[in-house]
């Protein structure tokens, strides 16, 4: 046996580097704190976006559009009638996050869609037993100024992914996309979908003007109570909105406006008494980290306890209705540790909150930044980084973690 | 372990950076004009491969004598190096933060003799 020590050259990573190399020193993480019996569950990642919007669009039913689709892209039909912002294109901070751009590594298996096999890599990296995934193609779609093109692409990707995506890897789950500016076509969506294997939910985009408690979405939410499956509300950046526009860097941008749609939108949702109206209904509230939860229950019960008469529905507190709601930990701001286990309490983090890695977007979180935090029990670790999103999800336990959960 | 041999001083001359992992532990080199410096590989916000990324000037945003900005530009003369995973940038001679924080990369003894680049594990 050597005493020689074992050398080996790492290498560069880029914006072709693949995703195993990127994400190596999270299996080394993992293994350094014998994660290897944690169930771990990612309720929010975003692999293979522009390069999937191809195979979307063979899945749009009305020809017309189809065809013009075709003709985006110098003919590749990238980009096709989506109503992006330039901003989600700065993700790479100027190069520096190279996968931020997207992820171009080389992928010879032609058996599987290019996003299966990305995202079996992250799985595998990350230790996953579950990934519901999102493209972020789709966030920026409820604002689409033609409203039919938001049911049109919708529709689409749905049936991309439950007929072409979901078949290949039962590890991936999807929350599909409700296009909320026709109440009418998301009650068919639901009414569509639900059931089909690896259908977890129903996601409604954040960014887009649309008040959730107009009466016209009661159906939707019904529907969804009444079949047990969680509604997700999904942040994203806006820099149109009239506040926003007044910041002049990505950063400032995204700090806020991924906050604001979700604060507007949970305010309308408790303050009309939806949970009163679907106590069962399971209520998600997807990438707008954690900080605004605490501010806005703390500031929600000041006003609601000086203005009763104008919240009549409810019965508790406002905190206490959003205690009740679930969320995803990322982009989990951790400069305060004090103020986050304020937080964890505040949100009955226990049963409540959900790991979310967001991969591959800049700002990802890796599971051990749960698994590292000093305030939590093991018990609670187990549940934020599985447990609770396997009984949100209704998720089958896998054999070798089911005696820990 | 001691002092392990990692690469050639002449690879190290040619391509600027080494990132080796030496029975696990993972070590940046970096030729830095005629200096030699070495970094654990290892971001102390998440852990991440920090000396696996990109170098890159760090930036500074110029004011005219009145205080108003002229934009933000590369900063002649620095060079840093940016944790691939979240962009957190690192002076890559003194291994600081870039920006408003103590953060600071592990250094670890390096030197060069005999034609070898040596570092100590």
């Amino acid at each position: 046996m050597s005493d020689q020590p074992k050398i080996s050259e790492l290498p560069i990573i880029d914006a072709y580097t693949h995703s195993n190399d990127i994400l190596a020193k999270v299996q080394q993480q993992s293994a350094d704190r014998r994660m290897e019996d944690y169930l771990i569950v990612d309720v929010d990642s975003h692999i293979g976006d522009a390069e999937a919007w191809p195979e979307v669009l063979k899945f749009i039913e009305n020809d017309a559009t189809r065809e013009a689709a075709a003709f985006f892209g110098g003919g590749t039909g990238r980009g096709a009638f989506i109503n992006n912002q330039p901003g989600l294109q700065m993700q790479h901070v100027g190069g520096r996050i190279p996968h931020g751009a997207a992820l171009q590594e080389k992928i010879d298996d032609k058996s599987v869609p290019r996003v299966v096999t990305l995202a079996r890599r992250a799985m595998d990296s990350m230790g996953l037993s579950y990934q519901v995934f999102f493209p972020s193609a789709l966030l920026f779609l409820g604002m689409h100024p033609v409203r039919e093109m938001e049911v049109e692409l919708a529709l689409a990707y749905n049936r991309w992914i439950v007929e072409h995506v979901l078949p290949h890897e039962p590890r991936m789950k999807a929350m599909l996309y409700l296009p909320f500016n026709t109440p009418e076509a998301a009650e068919a969506m639901v009414k569509r979908f639900i059931g089909a294997k690896g259908v977890c939910g129903f996601l409604v985009t954040s960014t887009r003007y649309a008040p959730v408690h107009a009466n016209e979405y009661m159906r939707v939410y019904s529907m969804l109570e009444e079949a047990g499956m969680p509604i997700g509300f999904h942040a994203h950046h806006n820099w149109n909105n009239e506040y926003t526009k007044q910041l002049n860097r990505f950063l400032s941008m995204h700090a806020i406006s991924f906050v604001l749609s979700n604060l507007v939108h949970m305010t309308n949702w408790v303050i009309n008494g939806l949970p009163e109206r679907f106590p069962k209904l399971k209520v998600m509230w997807i990438e707008s980290g954690l900080a605004w939860v605490p501010f806005l229950m703390q500031r929600l019960d000041h006003e609601y306890l000086m203005r009763v008469s104008e919240a009549p529905l409810l019965k508790r507190l406002p905190s206490e209705y959003m205690q009740e709601m679930f969320y995803t930990v990322q982009p989990m701001e951790a400069t305060n540790m004090k103020l986050l286990e304020g937080t964890f309490e505040a949100i009955k983090a226990d049963t409540q909150l959900l790991y979310a890695s967001d991969w591959p977007h800049w700002d990802f979180d890796v599971p051990s930044r749960i698994y590292d935090l000093p305030f939590l029990n093991e018990q609670s670790k187990r549940n934020i980084l599985g447990g609770n999103a396997a009984k949100v999800f209704n998720l089958e336990i896998p054999e070798r973690y089911k005696s820990k959960y | 372990m001691g002092e392990v041999l990692v690469a050639s001083q002449a690879a190290l001359a040619e391509e600027g950076r080494k990132v080796v992992s030496v029975d696990g532990v993972e070590i940046g080199i970096f030729l830095v004009g005629t200096e030699i410096v070495a970094w654990l590989n290892h971001c102390p916000h998440q852990g991440g491969p920090v000396c696996q990324g990109r170098l890159m000037k760090a930036v500074e945003e110029r004011l005219d004598d009145d205080k108003k900005s002229l934009g933000i530009h590369y900063k002649e003369g620095s060079l840093n190096i940016v944790c691939p995973w979240h962009g957190f940038e690192f002076d890559v001679r003194t291994g600081k933060y870039a920006g408003a924080s103590s953060l600071k990369l592990k250094s670890v003894p390096v030197s060069i003799r005999d034609g070898g680049v040596y570092v100590r594990v």
